[in-house]
């Protein structure tokens, strides 16, 4: 019994990886279709605000939850002006050039802070199960990929300037002869996505530890979550990470992380290939 | 007393090549201009030109007096112009009701407000609100894409073939729709239209659109006569 729920808590913590790790990437990717290559090092550079500043004498919640976003978010403003805006709508010259963008913030941050692993205590300790350890940082996960999600969701649903994000990112054309700034509302997006992915990467960083080359292992997984859930930014995100999560997690507990990751891989391939829009281009296609 | 809008030697192309040459007319406060012309003349491209869109290469542009040259599409649309444009471009995926909420700026109460006004003028959109725009049919997306126009409450609207591919009771609605708003508020429109009935109801002077060059004035009376037209526009009577 107390083996049972420890390995649906883990699954539960696989999830919430995948859409934390996803969210950001599902709402530039998903919604403004620029397919940001260096959406790894976003989480990378949201991981090493977290480390400077905790290691700097700055309060870790204040380090995770406004410094990372902040930095990440402001810095992916610079980022949509200085180089996305001109590439809307030409998918593979965004991918080119967020290529080199990758490639210079892992060269530059390795410059700085040199190739060594560094990290800052996982808070809350852990929590008892009969005989095994859960750490209690995996309930905060938890609870910070609903908050993220409810948070996109209510802001898309409920508010104008969700509203006008969505008709600009359907027609942009046609959002300016009705009045709306749309290269404001282009750049906002870009940081609002930018920011939910320096708040992920500020949440991994205590789990994972900050590395100038981390991006790479998780702008795959990022990927393959937004890609096999399709347009929907909510829908698509949490029916993939669901998924492929318990999918991947499953696998892992019955024989190995190698043999885990190998599964999410072979679930979103044959996902994709059953279901080529993802799974919101089939179902949940109303969905946010 | 000036124009609301002057276009005066307004020239316009794609890229290198030509599409609108020295095309001049006004439009007056409250009246309905008309612009009659076959397929590829350049009707949509002066549409575009004037909201924006196109890249003009010669000419002015003036609106309320000022000149809009230089401004973009989202200013002109804040000074009072509104598009309704070729092909209605309905936002697919918004509901009816989003699809009019997008534009209409202020608070929810004002939102609120502006969108029971538009539901009175089109009473065929009060059972649609909570479809997706691109499940309508063409003829409700056309009267969605007019009323998420007037939403904003433009001073003048740029119609762009509004009766292409629309089943004729639609037409008839539309045309009975923007006469009766032509009554009720000062509004200013200019229509591109290839249908000579719908163009002559509606429009105090109609304009003749031949290869990007805006021919002289059909005089009103003739507009009912197909063979007065076709003298102008090389129509089949």
């Amino acid at each position: 019994m107390d083996y049972t729920l420890v390995v649906a808590l883990e699954m539960i913590r696989a999830i919430a990886w995948l859409v934390l790790l996803a969210s950001g990437l599902a709402i530039i990717f998903g919604m403004m279709r620029i397919i940001n290559f260096a959406h790894g090092e976003f989480l990378m550079l949201g991981g090493y605000t977290v480390v400077i500043s905790t290691n700097a004498g700055v309060n870790e919640w204040v380090s995770i939850l406004i410094l990372a976003p902040v930095v990440v978010g402001v810095f992916g403003i610079i980022v949509e002006r200085l180089v996305i805006q001109r590439l809307y709508g030409r998918i593979l010259d965004s991918l080119l050039a967020t290529w080199g963008l990758s490639m210079l913030m892992m060269g530059g941050v390795t410059m700085i802070f040199g190739n060594t692993v560094q990290g800052v205590s996982t808070p809350f300790g852990g929590m008892k199960i009969g005989a095994y350890q859960v750490p209690i940082y995996n309930f905060v996960l938890i609870g910070f990929a609903v908050l993220v999600l409810v948070a996109i969701w209510c802001v898309l649903k409920f508010t104008k300037a969700g509203l006008i994000a969505r008709a600009t990112m359907q027609n942009a054309d046609m959002a300016e002869a009705l009045g709306i700034r749309t290269r404001w509302v282009y750049m906002t997006t870009f940081g609002i996505g930018s920011a939910i992915t320096g708040l992920a990467g500020g949440l991994l960083a205590p789990v994972t530890g900050v590395v100038p080359t981390m991006g790479m292992n998780l702008v795959g997984q990022s990927f393959i979550t937004v890609i096999t859930g399709g347009a929907s930014v909510i829908a698509g995100t949490l029916s993939s990470a669901t998924l492929l999560g318990t999918i991947s997690q499953g696998v892992t507990f019955l024989t190995g992380p190698v043999y885990g990751d190998a599964a999410l891989l072979v679930t979103a391939l044959v996902l994709l290939r059953l279901l080529p829009q993802g799974i919101t281009g089939r179902i949940f296609k109303r969905s946010l | 007393m000036s124009h609301l809008l002057e276009v005066s030697g307004l020239s316009a192309a794609y890229g290198l090549v030509p599409a609108l040459h020295r095309v001049d007319f006004h439009a007056d406060r409250g009246e309905v201009v008309g612009i009659l012309g076959h397929n590829g003349m350049g009707k949509t491209t002066l549409m575009r030109a004037i909201m924006g869109y196109v890249k003009v290469t010669g000419g002015e542009i003036r609106f309320e007096d000022t000149s809009v040259l230089g401004q973009p599409v989202n200013a002109r649309a804040r000074a009072g112009i509104g598009l309704v444009p070729q092909g209605r471009q309905i936002f697919p995926n918004l509901s009816v009701e989003e699809n009019l909420q997008v534009g209409i700026p202020g608070k929810a109460a004002v939102v609120a407000q502006t969108v029971e006004e538009m539901l009175e003028l089109f009473p065929r959109l009060k059972r649609l609100l909570d479809r997706r725009g691109g499940a309508l049919s063409g003829g409700e997306q056309q009267l969605l894409a007019l009323a998420r126009c007037l939403c904003r409450r433009p001073k003048l609207m740029l119609l762009d073939e509004p009766t292409e591919g629309i089943q004729p009771s639609i037409i008839d609605e539309i045309s009975e729709t923007l006469a009766a708003l032509t009554q009720k508020v000062d509004i200013t429109i200019v229509l591109v239209e290839q249908n000579l009935e719908f163009i002559a109801g509606l429009s105090k002077r109609v304009y003749a659109i031949s290869n990007g060059v805006l021919e002289k004035e059909i005089p009103r009376a003739e507009l009912t006569d197909s063979r007065s037209v076709s003298a102008f526009m090389g129509f089949t009577a």
